[in-house]
């Protein structure tokens, strides 16, 4: 009962990116991940890779409000790394029906395709702001993601004055946004 | 700012709760009147929200790789630890604020402890400067100078232009072309009788014209029938100031043949912020008194006369404006009145060593007794 407690407050901590909890889970669950992917020809930078994007189809599993998982913190990590991992192998064709570790698993199916989806629409944004260069990479950043003032912006970025700032950004959004739309149009195709 | 962009701004205010009350109460009517601002408000919270999940989800995935790192190096984990310089890089990037603090602990530490030694420690009165004159120890060679000078009283009654025996010696340098001579008042002050010595070893004996102890500057003539004037001299006496890096050499008697040494000007005052004279970085020793300091065009900046003695190549010159002074007051004497102070340079562009060349004749050893 007591260990049921601890993985509720451990997942609550995670949705709210505590260090302390995101700690405890890596530190329980890593040398899992590692011994499987090793024993099934991956290195350790694999297990390194794999195991941190389980931890975030964990993260955006609480982060969407759902604390109740079917199973043991240590069953959803293992189960998702296994998923992850099979998917890699049949990418570089080298599939292996048969796959070793006697772990036992869940279903992850729902988790993974919500991941996935998540995983490409945050790439497009990566790669758009990166596409838009400077300054338009940083003033975005700096207004969306650390949501700074605009006259706080403006004096870091060596603006006159905050309508100049807010002039800028409002070219670097409609930047942003069409390289977007761009995206969407392609992939519609 | 367009209109697209006040709008723009307005809304993303809105969305951020950034407005006052008021225009909060305006917006959200013209909200609800408006389709299109409507629109643009629910289109643009979305792009806040996907903002905001794509900051938090990258935060998320830098701070794994962090998480990672440290329980690799903990040994939590079996991961492989970093070595090597990857471990010091890792270790300085971890502690640097630490690092940085401790560092500005203990500079703060260090300031104030060398200001209260300062402040309370004992203030010895003690001589700071040192004259560039060459005391020769008499003491020491009591005896010797005593049978010499039996010697001398003989040897004088056939030649009247012998050798004395120094007790001081220091540098001059002519500053016209008859035999007037500058050099320190401190070199000559205590002696009777005055010699100076050119760099191929002639003596001649000379007298002192001008003694100005307050500037430490006097003013020799060569009287002796062997000695020639020179149709001119190649350096001048400057008379603007120098700038601080400007480099300059000299030349002097610390020893018995003429010694050359380079060095910069390093302040525009002498000791304790004395105007009379400035700081030069240069090699000088006792000796050096009275040494011309020269410019990289040959034109005369000042007259080296003393050095601090707690600090290594702090040496102090009085200026040449001095120099040009004690030379107008003593033209006011009828004897002097028509001295030519050389106004132009003639080593401009020449390189160092033929400088030297040319310099080197008119600097003299001023020996007295």
């Amino acid at each position: 009962m007591k260990s049921e407690i601890n993985e509720k407050e451990l997942l609550e901590g995670l949705a709210r990116s505590d260090r302390k909890a995101v700690e405890t889970i890596y530190k329980e669950n890593y040398n899992m991940v590692q011994a499987l992917i090793i024993n099934n020809n991956g290195s350790a930078d694999d297990a390194k890779d794999i195991f941190q994007e389980a931890m975030i189809v964990l993260y955006e599993k609480v982060r969407s409000g759902n604390f109740e998982l079917s199973c043991q913190i240590r069953t959803y990590v293992y189960s998702v790394s296994r998923r992850l991992w099979l998917k890699r192998l049949q990418q570089i064709n080298r599939y292996q029906p048969d796959m070793e570790g006697a772990g036992e698993t869940v279903a992850v199916e729902e988790e993974l395709e919500v991941h996935e989806r998540l995983d490409t629409e945050f790439a497009l944004i990566e790669k758009g702001l990166s596409s838009l260069g400077e300054p338009c990479k940083s003033l975005l950043e700096a207004y969306y993601l650390q949501k700074r003032s605009m006259s706080e912006i403006a004096a870091a970025f060596g603006y006159t004055n905050a309508d100049n700032a807010k002039t800028q950004k409002y070219k670097c959004l409609m930047r942003l946004k069409r390289f977007f739309f761009d995206q969407y149009k392609t992939t519609e195709k | 700012m367009t209109q697209e962009t006040r709008m723009l701004d307005s809304v993303e205010r809105y969305i951020r709760g950034e407005m006052l009350p008021d225009e909060r109460v305006y917006f959200e009517q013209l909200r609800k009147t408006n389709a299109e601002v409507d629109q643009l408000v629910v289109e643009q919270t979305l792009f806040f929200q996907q903002m905001n999940r794509f900051g938090e989800w990258k935060k998320f995935k830098n701070s794994l790789q962090d998480i990672h790192t440290d329980l690799a190096q903990q040994g939590s984990i079996n991961s492989d630890k970093l070595k090597g310089n990857a471990k010091v890089v890792y270790l300085w990037n971890r502690y640097k604020r630490v690092a940085a603090i401790a560092a500005s602990i203990a500079g703060v530490t260090a300031i104030g402890l060398s200001i209260l030694v300062n402040s309370f420690g004992p203030h010895k009165e003690s001589p700071k400067i040192q004259a560039l004159v060459n005391e020769v120890k008499i003491l020491k060679d009591k005896a010797k100078v005593l049978d010499t000078k039996i010697e001398n009283v003989d040897r004088k009654k056939a030649d009247n232009t012998t050798t004395i025996i120094p007790k001081y010696n220091g540098t001059g340098f002519l500053i016209d072309t008859k035999g007037l001579m500058i050099t320190n008042a401190h070199v000559v002050k205590n002696s009777r009788n005055i010699f100076v010595q050119n760099n191929k070893g002639d003596q001649f004996k000379a007298f002192v014209v001008k003694l100005d102890v307050s500037r430490d500057l006097a003013i020799l003539k060569i009287d002796d029938e062997k000695f020639k004037p020179s149709l001119n001299l190649p350096y001048s006496l400057r008379k603007t100031p120098s700038d601080i890096a400007e480099p300059i050499f000299t030349l002097g008697y610390p020893r018995d043949e003429i010694v050359y040494s380079e060095g910069y000007l390093s302040a525009k005052t002498g000791y304790n912020g004395d105007t009379l004279s400035c700081q030069v970085g240069i090699a000088a020793n006792p000796g050096n008194s009275g040494g011309p300091v020269f410019d990289r065009n040959g034109e005369v900046i000042g007259i080296l006369s003393t050095k601090e003695m707690q600090a290594e190549g702090v040496v102090f010159a009085i200026q040449s404006k001095y120099i040009l002074q004690a030379l107008d007051e003593l033209k006011k004497d009828s004897l002097y009145h028509n001295i030519k102070v050389p106004l132009t340079s003639g080593l401009h562009g020449m390189d160092k060593v033929k400088q030297v060349e040319k310099v080197q004749d008119y600097v003299f050893m001023v020996k007295g007794d």
